[in-house]
């Protein structure tokens, strides 16, 4: 198997509302390899999102193993967490959380200010090289405000690579979106899986899973299905559409 | 995180919300304004009765007769004759501590010039009375201890005597004005020194020698006052214990005995004079300080209002990589920017309405640099205490439910 960036075993995820227990996740064990693209599936309540918290390094299993770029996160207080975040991963959010009345740059330069190894000039080049790589060169100084809502996502996941991270999460990124906005997005991410990045994509939309490499689902609390399946290619999908769907 | 990026955020942050920011600021601006304000009104304030009581005289002592005890009985120190030629004499012989002393005999008269006349308050004074008292003659001279000793009808008159007799410009010196039926040459006339603090003309006064008035006008043989000056400042308490001891042994006054005589220094008044500034002060600075308190909790309320509108941005910098500490400081940086900047917009106001308020009362303008520095750090330390709490609750919230948060 190529370079591992994720790996986990028998990871278990209990919460404790009020006298009961919930077993979010049970036993659950995977991998995934460097440059691939994941999406996780399931429907509400499947523990997807639980799933998402402990890949994103927001949450720590109850039991088990969750090794990141060689990492074992167990062992980590919040601090480190919190700088592990920063370093090893990029998140793209369902409704983008950029900081109002701040620009696209100063929104995607925002991780960096939390890297002291970063100066200022580098931050800047960083958050400019990210932005032209989602083919948003034109709306530096545009706040979200200013920006359709598929590119205030452009901005996000520029925000998420600008840290060159290990893997990309991103949390039902195109639930706010409309289908062809959606493919657009897709085909961002297609391109930036071509580039060599590893993503993992929390959907519960299958039509959007299958621009994916792989796809793993989840059903109270278990992996029903891990399997590789044959990429589609949401450009394609996009110059099929019809001219009047656009909206 | 560096202080450079934390200031940008959270001026950045303030100028999103800058109406709410200013109306934040303010309860600050009126705390420190009127702080600023008070302290320079009450130093103002000291030091012209400061300025007002050594145009008075130079370490001036005042001695003047007390209350006496006949069988039991007070009677009133307008009639008491305690005070002598003698004690006069002693003191300016054996006093080591005090450099220039005068009798004062008072007396009042009409004065008659020519066709005007004017009510007079005479004082008979030995010639050191003036330099004690701190006047100065514009024209003639100063009569002489010759001019004492053979109780010589001299005077030296002040500028509203001259104004009220000399209505056609005459020179005075030389004139001979007559005070009730004693017709007096003047020899000399004074500066003017204009009102002092209690709105006494000071210069509604003529001077002449004490013999002169005690024979020729009041016929008695006692001092109304024994005015002197101490060799400095530092020593009119000296002075004051060294002219007790002197008159309690010319009165022959028993050990455990009241003294039939006071002593004043100027110190003295200055500090009864500054006590009550500084209580007043001290009280307007308590309420300042109260405003200054209600200021800081208006910073507080709307710090946690700010953390509870930005709690999916407090999620998200946690989720990019922020540490607790980070998001702490980022909050107490804006707190602390809030009162600051209040801070600073309060001292100028105080400044400029303690500049308006203290020409309006033809006072001194006193800026105190201690005021300022304190406002200062108050301010601050007000930023840092009222800040601290909604900072801590923006640090600690949990990342996961923050930034889903609606």
């Amino acid at each position: 198997m190529a370079n591992e960036i994720i790996r986990i075993e028998n990871l278990r995820r209990v919460f404790h509302v009020g006298d009961e227990d919930v077993h979010a996740l049970k036993d659950i064990s995977f991998s995934i390899a460097q440059g691939e693209f994941v999406s996780i599936m399931g429907t509400s309540g499947s523990g997807k999102s639980t799933m998402l918290n402990i890949l994103g390094c927001l949450d720590t299993p109850t039991s088990g193993e969750y090794i990141i770029d060689g990492i074992n996160v167990k062992t980590l207080n919040n601090n480190a967490l919190s700088t592990l975040r920063n370093r090893k991963i990029g998140f793209v959010f369902q409704s983008y959380n950029l900081l109002a009345r701040t620009t696209a740059l100063e929104n995607v330069e925002l991780p960096l200010l939390y890297n002291h190894e970063v100066s200022a000039k580098e931050r800047r080049e960083r958050a400019l090289a990210a932005l032209e790589a989602v083919g948003l060169s034109e709306r530096l100084m545009h706040t979200p405000n200013q920006l359709s809502g598929g590119q205030q996502q452009r901005v996000a996941i520029a925000r998420a690579i600008v840290n060159d991270p290990v893997i990309l999460l991103a949390d039902e990124a195109t639930g706010n979106l409309d289908t062809r906005t959606s493919y657009e997005i897709m085909s961002l991410f297609q391109d930036l899986h071509q580039k060599g990045k590893t993503i993992a994509f929390v959907t519960h939309e299958p039509d959007i899973a299958v621009f994916t490499s792989r796809t793993i689902k989840l059903r109270d609390g278990h992996i029903i299905e891990d399997k590789q399946i044959e990429t589609q290619s949401a450009a394609d999908a996009l110059a099929n559409m019809p001219v009047n769907e656009e909206s | 995180m560096n202080f450079n990026n934390l200031s940008k955020i959270a001026i950045k942050a303030l100028l999103r919300n800058k109406g709410r920011a200013i109306l934040t600021m303010l309860g600050i601006v009126i705390g420190i304004a009127s702080v600023i304000t008070m302290v320079s009104l009450g130093q103002s304030s000291t030091y012209n009765i400061k300025q007002e009581l050594s145009s008075m005289g130079s370490n001036m002592i005042m001695i003047s007769p007390a209350f006496q005890q006949h069988g039991g009985v007070k009677m009133g120190n307008s009639n008491a004759k305690s005070l002598t030629l003698n004690d006069y004499k002693t003191i300016k012989a054996n006093a080591r501590y005090v450099s220039k002393v005068s009798p004062t005999v008072a007396t009042s008269a009409q004065a008659v010039y020519g066709a005007n006349n004017h009510p007079a308050s005479i004082q008979g004074i030995s010639p050191d009375y003036l330099d004690i008292r701190k006047y100065e003659l514009e024209r003639g001279v100063l009569f002489s201890e010759k001019d004492v000793i053979s109780y010589a009808k001299v005077c030296i008159i002040g500028q509203t005597i001259v104004k009220n007799l000399f209505t056609d410009g005459t020179n005075p010196i030389g004139a001979t004005i007559r005070f009730g039926s004693v017709p007096m040459k003047v020899v000399g006339v004074l500066v003017s020194k204009g009102g002092n603090q209690m709105g006494q003309d000071q210069d509604d006064i003529v001077f002449a020698p004490y013999t002169t008035v005690q024979k020729r006008f009041s016929g008695i043989n006692h001092l109304n006052m024994i005015t002197a000056s101490a060799t400095s400042e530092e020593e009119s308490e000296l002075a004051a214990t060294e002219i007790t001891q002197i008159l309690r042994k010319n009165h022959k006054i028993a050990s455990g005995d009241e003294d039939d005589f006071e002593v004043f220094t100027q110190e003295e008044i200055l500090s009864t004079v500054n006590s009550v500034t500084q209580l007043l002060t001290a009280l307007l600075s308590a309420i300042a300080a109260i405003s200054l308190i209600v200021g800081g909790i208006g910073i507080m309320n709307i710090m946690y209002v700010t953390v509870t509108e930005r709690t999916k941005e407090i999620g998200l910098r946690m989720a990019i990589g922020a540490h607790k500490r980070d998001i702490m400081m980022q909050f107490l940086f804006e707190s602390v920017t809030l009162s600051l900047i209040g801070g600073i917009i309060g001292i100028i106001f105080g400044l400029i309405a303690a500049y308006a308020l203290s020409s309006l009362l033809g006072w001194p303008y006193v800026v105190s640099e201690m005021s300022i520095v304190a406002s200062f750090l108050v301010c601050a330390a007000t930023g840092v205490f009222f800040g601290w709490y909604p900072a801590k609750r923006a640090a600690n919230l949990d990342p996961i439910t923050a930034i889903r948060y609606e």
